[in-house]
C-alpha cells in the first residue's frame, strides 16, 4: 500500500467486492441482512468476519433466504436503524416484491447488487437483466465502472437515501466478475473522512420511538389513497437528481473524485456519441479515445445514474449531434424494441427538434466478453451511419454467434 | 405473573375497538389474550402477515393498535420482525435505545403454516427473541375460505370441495406446532381463545423466555367455519374437549399437556356443530371421512400423551 | 397512550403532498375515530344486578368493547360493539340479553324524547 497524493487515502489493490466491503465497514450500519449468491458471496463473507472481528457495530443478520434478507432489512429500517444487504441475480429476483415494499415505505435501504444473468439457462456471469428488471421499483440505480465506482458509490448511496428530500433505498450496481472478482486499483478513503461523510442517521419516525407508536404498513385498500402515495415516490425520485448531484460534488471534495448523473468523452466536438453504463464503459471510452485520436468525430456518454433518469441532462448533453448508439447489456424481450437504455433515452429524445438517428447495441449476455474489435465495430458502423442517415439495422447483438 | 382476570381488566387495551373484523371473530380475542400476558412497562411491536387482521386493524388512516405496528408482505412476518428485533438489539448495545421492548407477531395459519413458513423456521432457528402467534382459523379466510395446511381432513373449503370425486379435503393437517417445537426454541404452546387462562398464561411464558416462542391458538371464524357467529368461543372448547385441538406447552424441549382431558368427547360433537363439516354427517357418500378423522384424532392424542409422559 | 391529535375529518380532500410519507400512521389507536358500533343488529344488554362480575364477557369480547374500572365491568361501550352475542352466549349467569337494536334505539328515542 502506499500514500496516494490525497494523503488522507491510501491506494490499494482490491477486488471489487473487498472494495464494496470496505464501504460498508466504514458505513458501521446498524444492522446487516444478507444471503449469500455468487457473485456476491465475497462481500457477505468478508462483511461477517468484520463483524466477528469486532470492526462494526453491526448486528449482522444471517437469515435463510434473499426474500428474508430484503424483508429484514425493511423492519430494521422502519424501526429506525441504518441498513444495508447486498444481492445479486436470482437473489434479487427473489426479492421482488419487498424491492417495491422498501420504496413504497420510503426506507432509505442501502444495497449494492453484484449484476448477473437470470436464469434460464442459469448462467452466473455478468449482465444487467436483474437490476434492470428491478428499473420501476423505485430504487435509485447507482451504475459503476469499476471497484472505485462501486466503493465511492456506496458511500455516496447513503447519503443519498438518507436525505429528507429523497429518503428511497438505493441500488448500487457492479457488473459480476469483472469488478466483483477482479484486481484493481483504488483509492480508499480514510476512516474518519468517510464516516463524517456518511454521517449519522436520524429517522423522523421509528417503530421503536416509545414516545410515539406508529403504524408501518398501513392498508390502503379501502379509501384509496394508494395514487397519491405513489406520486409522493416520484415527487422523491425527481428530487434525487439534485441531491445525487449535490452529494457528488461534496464527495468530490473530499476525495478528488465529484461524481454527476453520467459522464462524458469528446461531447464538445463529437458528431456521435455512444451511450454505455457499467465495466463496459472503460473498454469504450478506450477505444474512443483512440478513434479520435485518429480524427474521427466520436464521443461517449457513460452513464452513472440510471434511477431516477437523467432525460432532461441526456438530451441537452445530445443537443446536435447526429447519430446515438446505445449500449446495453441486457434485453427487453418487447420484440426489437430494444435494450432498457436505449428505449428510455429513445423516449427522452422524442421532443427534441433534432432527433439524433439512433440504433441499439445489445452485448455481453451471460457474460459474453466485450471486446475491442467488437467496440471499434460498432464504432465505425456509427460513424457510417452518421454520415449516410442510414441504419441498417436498429437493434443490433454484438459479439452474437451468428 | 397476573394470571387473575381482575388483574388483567387493568391492563391498558393494546388493540382498540373500530377495527373491521367481522362481528364474533375469533382473530382479535386471540391478540387480545395474548396481549395480556405482555409484561407491565415493556413497549411493543407488533407485526402481521397479510391477512384478515392486518387488512382489518390497519386501515389508512386508522390504526387500531396503541403499539407500534408493521406489515410488510404475506410471507415474511417472521423475517420482517427478525429486523425489527436485530435494530432493536443493535441500537440497544449502542445506547441509542433505552426502553425495554417485546415483539409479537400475529399470523393466521396461511402466513404460518403455507407462505410463511421458510421465513418462520428461520426467525426460530436463528433466535431472534420473538412472540409468534398463530391465529388459527384453519384455512385462508382473508381471500375466502380456501384450504390452508392447517385445514383438517373431510372439511370443506372452496378449493377443497365436496363433490362426486371428493369428501372435502383429502388430506390431514400439518403439525405446526410440533414442527415448531422441532426448531428447540425456548418455549412453544398450543392453545384456544376458549381457555383464556390457559393461553394467558403461556403468552406470559412466551413473553417472558429470551429468544424465540411460538404459540398456536385456536381461533374460530363463523363465517368460513359455518356456525352462529355468538359461539365462536363454545366452538373452540369444544375442539378442546374433542381433543382435536389438545393444550398443552413443550418448555424447553418438556411436552406437558396443560388441560387435561378425562372424559375425550367424540369428534363428531365438534364437527357437528359447523357447517363445514355438515357434508360428512349429511350424506352418507361422504361419511367416509369420519372414521379417519376421529382415527387422526386418536392417534395425535396418544402421541401428545406419550410425549407429556402421560402413557406407557 | 398519547390523545389522537390527527386531524382526518377532511382526508378524502387532501392534495397528495399533505398525507404522510409512505403511509405511515404517526399516532397509535387512530381507529378509536372510526365506530363500528353502526354494524349491529342486535345490542346487548347488561343486567347489574344478575352479574357476578366473573368478567368472562370482557375476556371474550372481540372488540374491546366491554370496559372494566376498578376490577368490575363498568359498561358496554355502543360506539365499538358489533353485537355478535359472544358476551351473552358465555355469561354463566344470563345477565346480558341480546335484543333487536333498532328496537332497542326506537325505546331509546322514546326515553330521550319523555326525560
Amino acid at each position: 500500500m502506499v500514500m496516494s497524493k490525497n494523503k488522507l487515502q491510501k491506494t490499494v489493490a482490491v477486488v471489487g467486492t473487498d472494495a464494496v466491503a470496505e464501504a460498508m465497514r466504514q458505513i458501521n450500519p446498524d444492522v446487516v441482512a444478507a444471503y449469500p449468491i455468487t457473485p456476491q458471496t465475497a462481500i457477505v463473507e468478508t462483511f461477517a468476519q468484520m463483524v466477528a472481528d469486532g470492526q462494526v457495530h453491526t448486528h449482522y443478520v444471517p437469515v435463510e433466504s434473499e426474500h428474508s434478507a430484503m424483508s429484514a432489512a425493511i423492519g430494521a429500517a422502519a424501526a429506525g436503524a441504518r441498513v444495508m444487504t447486498a444481492t445479486a441475480s436470482q437473489g434479487l429476483a427473489l426479492m421482488w416484491e419487498l424491492l417495491y415494499i422498501a420504496s413504497g415505505l420510503r426506507l432509505p435501504i442501502i444495497m449494492p447488487n453484484v449484476n448477473r444473468a437470470l436464469s434460464a439457462p442459469i448462467n452466473i456471469h455478468c449482465d444487467h437483466g436483474d437490476s434492470m428488471g428491478a428499473r420501476d421499483s423505485g430504487w435509485i440505480q447507482l451504475f459503476s465502472e469499476n471497484a472505485q465506482e462501486a466503493y465511492d458509490n456506496t458511500l455516496q448511496a447513503v447519503r443519498i437515501a438518507e436525505h429528507k428530500d429523497v429518503l428511497l433505498p438505493v441500488m448500487v450496481l457492479l457488473d459480476g466478475f469483472i469488478i466483483s472478482h477482479a484486481v484493481d486499483r483504488m483509492e480508499l478513503l480514510d476512516d474518519a473522512t468517510a464516516k463524517q461523510f456518511v454521517g449519522t442517521y436520524k429517522p423522523d419516525v421509528s417503530l421503536l420511538d416509545a414516545a410515539r407508536p406508529v403504524t408501518y404498513g398501513a392498508f390502503d385498500g379501502l379509501y384509496g389513497y394508494y395514487f397519491e402515495f405513489k406520486r409522493q415516490q416520484e415527487e422523491a425520485m425527481r428530487r434525487a437528481l439534485e441531491v445525487i448531484r449535490e452529494v457528488g460534488r461534496e464527495f468530490g471534495a473530499i476525495s478528488g473524485r465529484p461524481y454527476g448523473l453520467f459522464e462524458s468523452v469528446g461531447l464538445e466536438d463529437a458528431e456521435f456519441v455512444i451511450v454505455a453504463l457499467g465495466s463496459a464503459a472503460g473498454t469504450i471510452r478506450s477505444e474512443v479515445e483512440c478513434l479520435r485520436d485518429n480524427g474521427m468525430p466520436i464521443g461517449m456518454i457513460k452513464l452513472r445514474v440510471f434511477r431516477p433518469f437523467p432525460a432532461a441532462e441526456l438530451v441537452a448533453a445530445l443537443a446536435g449531434k447526429k447519430a446515438v448508439a446505445v449500449f446495453d447489456r441486457s434485453d427487453t424481450f418487447a420484440g426489437n424494441m430494444g435494450g432498457p437504455v436505449f428505449i428510455e433515452l429513445r423516449s427522452a429524445l422524442y421532443e427534441t427538434a433534432e432527433k439524433p438517428i439512433m440504433v441499439n447495441y445489445i452485448y455481453g449476455l451471460g457474460g459474453r466478453d466485450l471486446s475491442v474489435d467488437l467496440v471499434n465495430k460498432a464504432c465505425n458502423e456509427l460513424a457510417w451511419i452518421a454520415q449516410s442517415g442510414q441504419v441498417k439495422q436498429r437493434v443490433n447483438y454484438l459479439g452474437l454467434k451468428e | 405473573m397476573a394470571t387473575s382476570i381482575r388483574e388483567m381488566s387493568k391492563k391498558p387495551e393494546i388493540l382498540t375497538g373500530g377495527h373491521r373484523l367481522c362481528a364474533g371473530c375469533g382473530a382479535s380475542i386471540a391478540v387480545r389474550q395474548v396481549l395480556m400476558g405482555a409484561p407491565d412497562g415493556v413497549h411493543l411491536v407488533v407485526a402481521n402477515p397479510t391477512g384478515c387482521l392486518e387488512v382489518s386493524t390497519t386501515i389508512y388512516p386508522y390504526t387500531s393498535w396503541n403499539c407500534s405496528y408493521i406489515h410488510c408482505a404475506f410471507e415474511n412476518a417472521a423475517s420482517t420482525m427478525s429486523g425489527v428485533e436485530a435494530a432493536f438489539k443493535s441500537l440497544q448495545r449502542q445506547g441509542k435505545i433505552k426502553e425495554d421492548f417485546r415483539f409479537v407477531v400475529f399470523g393466521g395459519d396461511g402466513g404460518t403454516y403455507d407462505i410463511g413458513f421458510q421465513a418462520l423456521s428461520g426467525a426460530l432457528e436463528r433466535g431472534h427473541r420473538m412472540v409468534y402467534v398463530c391465529y388459527n382459523n384453519e384455512a385462508y379466510m382473508n381471500t375466502g375460505i380456501q384450504r390452508s395446511g392447517a385445514t383438517v381432513l373431510g372439511t370443506w373449503t372452496t378449493t377443497s370441495p365436496y363433490g362426486e370425486n371428493s369428501f372435502g379435503k383429502t388430506q390431514n393437517r400439518k403439525d405446526m406446532t410440533a414442527i415448531a417445537a422441532a426448531h428447540n426454541i425456548p418455549y412453544v404452546a398450543q392453545a384456544s381463545i376458549s381457555h383464556w387462562r390457559d393461553l394467558v398464561r403461556k403468552a406470559e411464558k412466551a413473553f417472558a423466555v429470551d429468544g424465540p416462542s411460538f404459540i398456536n391458538v385456536l381461533s374460530p371464524c363463523h363465517r368460513g367455519w359455518r356456525y352462529p357467529m355468538e359461539q365462536t368461543v363454545e366452538v373452540a372448547k369444544l375442539a378442546v374437549q374433542t381433543c382435536i385441538w389438545p393444550l398443552y406447552e413443550v418448555e424447553d424441549g418438556k411436552w406437558h399437556i396443560t388441560v387435561k382431558v378425562r372424559d375425550k368427547k367424540p369428534v363428531e360433537e365438534y364437527l357437528k356443530t359447523q357447517g363445514r363439516f355438515a357434508h360428512l354427517l349429511k350424506e352418507k357418500k361422504y361419511a367416509e371421512a369420519l372414521p379417519l378423522i376421529q382415527e387422526y384424532v386418536d392417534q395425535e392424542w396418544e402421541k401428545l400423551r406419550f410425549l407429556s409422559g402421560e402413557q406407557e | 397512550m398519547s390523545k389522537n391529535t390527527l386531524d382526518i375529518t377532511d382526508i378524502k380532500n387532501w392534495d397528495w403532498r399533505k398525507h404522510p410519507r409512505g403511509a405511515v400512521i404517526q399516532e397509535p389507536g387512530t381507529a378509536k375515530q372510526f365506530k363500528t358500533g353502526g354494524w349491529r343488529s342486535a345490542r346487548p344488554l347488561w343486567d347489574k344486578g344478575k352479574c357476578t362480575q366473573c368478567l368472562l364477557c370482557f375476556m371474550f369480547c372481540p372488540d374491546s368493547a366491554i370496559k372494566t374500572k376498578d376490577e368490575k365491568i363498568a359498561s358496554f361501550d355502543y360506539d365499538f360493539c358489533k353485537g355478535c352475542g359472544i358476551c351473552a352466549y358465555e355469561c354463566p349467569r344470563d345477565a346480558i340479553t341480546m335484543v333487536d337494536e333498532a328496537e332497542a334505539r326506537r325505546r331509546d328515542e322514546i326515553k330521550e324524547g319523555g326525560a
